[in-house]
């Protein structure tokens, strides 16, 4: 069996929007403090309190934190939206792929937040809520100008759609 | 008595309400003092005498019983004051559109709820409130804390208010003013107004007569609006069952190893104390049984021309009205231990949250606690309406007890055998009139359906060991509750034809659907 039809692919035909490259930077400063975090904490556990085992957990922490790391361009690339018709489809994911379509009329609110690394990069995250709490879209990476114009654009088709619950 | 309390105009709720919010602060009140007088009651009657340092004491020997009785006095007018005026400025209205509340007096609050986003009406019956004929009403948004609560109303009141919410909810017009006032016409002593200081005058004095039957009659109706409803529940559960599906639960088998653990290790070490140390834990067990008993008994779910009406409760009662496609995800399951019996047990999910916490609140979720295929195809009629074509009927019966295979359903792969060993044959789905229906489980069984009108969204997910096995995960997002509807292994291409035939069923029904306003004849929106 060919490796592609293992993969979830949607035959939708739509073009896949990608956020934007930079996004990577901020994936990679959370992955970094991470592994930073947890390797001093396994690293003072060793020191301190003279547990051995906590050094091998640290080495473990290290390795998949860098193994992570050179995966993260992959990851950043690997997630999209697109606007169809009467929904948002939205993917993520290379080991774990996930996919979601939400109806325009069953979006509540567009959230739009940004943290401080984002804000550096001129980025900003989208969010849809819907009545559901596992719905969990987050586009993240998004231009602050593309994040806009995207809930602008979204608040809009979902007022022309509206639905009850 | 005036016509309707929904009637656009600003009303009051019933006089007695402040006494029935107040009436676990005033039992309070009057243990605290009672429990502070004991010693002194105990001096006069056996003559005892007490230790000097009585404040009582202090202030007889002091020559203050005057002022005393002053402050008493002034503090009870303070008291009663506040709850006057907070009786005075809680007011409500019902219109066409909203329903609201206005409260407080110092904090103002106003509180408006449109009644086409209605999730459901609660009426309630709490013990206290019960005796003195008074109910509150919830009418529930969706979300958290978003409901509009009256309390209290009078019964009879409650009831009448709940069906003019609702019609105005449906989306019929005032026009349609019902002829059943004339058969609902209540008892006079229901009338607030004047009626509570009678009332009070009555309790008090020795002819309880009217007032006592009044009650009793009140307090054994189980439903108060007889135009309403039909009186007929269309399932009813045997106490004998109730007990039993109570009793056969994983909690019971829990129970009883640890139980022989204890009696075990107490017969072979001698620890007597053992059994005192879990005393407590014994009581909290009884306490959960009996507590899933009574929000149980006395269950009655029944149609009515404004949704389903799930009524439950023996001493405090529960009833919900459930307009049409307020239900969100339906799911019937089977433990194992009630399957040598054939019963079942149907829950929903619902965008509303009933704001009382704990077991009723928790149980307003279950709309068929125990009951028979016969029963589950009856509730099934009234939450899921016009699922009841032969061609449905079928399919929920072979998704509730088939074994699997082909029998229209779409079931997984036998490669999920991997991650799924016994239940891969029965985990599958398909999309019939409107709704999917997921299947899964053999231990426990489980169906689920959800109506597409009522989907938020659709996801499917695989990880690394779906991957190699070619399978994938599938989930429909609704309101939280106690269904879940999804699917852990789906064979990968057949997830991503799930997915697109939900995502467009979701939207297209979405846009066909026209519950919000049920009874709108006129057929456009408003």
């Amino acid at each position: 069996m060919p490796r592609t039809l293992r993969r979830l692919d949607l035959a939708t035909g739509g073009d896949w929007q990608r956020v934007s490259s930079r996004y990577v930077v901020v994936e990679i400063v959370g992955t970094v403090i991470f592994g930073v975090v947890a390797s001093a904490a396994a690293v003072g556990v060793w020191l301190l309190l003279e547990q051995r085992w906590a050094l091998y957990a640290g080495a473990v922490v290290a390795a998949i934190t860098l193994a992570s790391l050179i995966r993260e361009p992959r990851r950043v690339r690997s997630i999209g939206y697109q606007l169809r018709e009467d929904d948002l489809l939205f993917r993520r994911g290379i080991m774990f792929q996930r996919f979601v379509a939400v109806p325009y009329g069953r979006m509540q609110l567009v959230d739009i937040t940004r943290g401080p690394v984002a804000r550096w990069l001129g980025l900003a995250d989208l969010k849809l809520v819907t009545a559901a709490a596992a719905t969990g879209v987050l586009i993240p990476g998004l231009t602050v100008d593309d994040a806009e114009s995207l809930r602008d654009r979204l608040v809009e088709l979902a007022e022309s759609r509206r639905a009850g619950l | 008595m005036t016509s309707s309390l929904a009637d656009g105009d600003w009303h009051r709720l019933h006089p007695a309400t402040p006494l029935l919010r107040g009436g676990i602060f005033a039992f309070a009140a009057l243990g605290f003092v009672i429990a502070n007088l004991r010693e002194r009651l105990i001096d006069i009657f056996f003559g005892v005498p007490m230790g000097s340092g009585d404040p009582l004491d202090e202030i007889y020997r002091r020559g203050a019983v005057g002022w005393a009785l002053l402050v008493v006095a002034a503090i009870l007018i303070a008291i009663v004051t506040g709850f006057y005026l907070s009786w005075r400025m809680h007011t409500f209205r019902v219109n066409d559109e909203i329903v609201e509340v206005r409260s407080g007096i110092v904090f103002r609050s106003n509180r408006k709820a449109r009644l086409d986003r209605i999730q459901g009406v609660n009426i309630e019956r709490a013990l206290v409130p019960r005796l003195f004929g008074a109910a509150r009403l919830e009418v529930s948004g969706a979300g958290q804390d978003a409901n509009v609560q009256l309390a209290y109303l009078g019964s009879a009141r409650a009831d009448e208010l709940r069906r003019d919410i609702l019609r105005l909810a449906s989306g019929a017009r005032r026009a349609a003013e019902p002829e059943g006032e004339a058969a609902a016409e209540p008892e006079p002593e229901r009338e607030p107004g004047p009626g509570i200081g009678e009332r009070l005058a009555a309790e008090a004095g020795s002819s309880v007569g009217d007032f006592a039957r009044g009650r009793v009659s009140e307090f054994l109706a189980p439903e108060l609006d007889p135009d309403a409803a039909p009186p007929e529940s269309v399932v009813r559960i045997p106490p004998g069952r109730l007990l039993g599906s109570i009793v056969l639960n994983g909690f019971t088998v829990v129970l009883i190893i640890g139980g022989i653990a204890l009696v075990v290790s107490g017969a072979v070490s001698d620890r007597g104390w053992l059994p005192l140390a879990v005393l407590p834990g014994l009581l909290g067990a009884a306490g959960f049984y009996v507590s899933r008993l009574t929000r149980s008994l006395r269950f009655s779910i029944a149609g009515t021309p404004d949704g389903v009406r799930v009524g439950f409760g023996l001493l405090s009662t529960s009833n919900e009205t459930l307009p049409p496609g307020r239900i969100h995800a339906i799911g019937i399951s089977q433990p194992l231990l009630w399957r040598p019996f054939g019963w079942w047990q149907v829950r929903i999910n619902k965008a509303g949250r009933s704001s009382n916490q704990g077991a009723a609140g928790e149980a307003s979720t279950t709309v068929l606690p125990v009951g028979t295929v016969t029963d589950v195809a009856r509730v099934l009629e009234l939450v899921l309406p016009g699922y009841d074509a032969e061609e449905q009927r079928a399919l929920i019966d072979r998704g509730m007890r088939s074994k699997g295979g082909d029998d229209g359903y779409v079931n997984a792969p036998r490669r999920a055998a991997w991650l799924r060993p016994f239940s891969w044959r029965r985990t599958g789905y398909t999309v019939s009139a409107g709704a999917a229906v997921l299947r899964r489980g053999i231990v426990s069984r489980e169906l689920l359906l959800v109506p597409l009108a009522r989907v938020q969204s659709v996801g499917i997910d695989q990880g690394p060991i779906q991957r190699r096995l070619r399978l994938a995960s599938a989930r429909l997002h609704t309101v939280a509750g106690p269904v879940t509807a999804s699917l852990s292994v789906v064979d990968a291409a057949e997830a991503v034809r799930l997915f697109e035939s939900i995502a467009a069923g979701a939207v297209s029904h979405a846009i066909s659907d026209t519950s919000h306003r049920w009874n709108h004849t006129t057929g456009a929106p408003e």
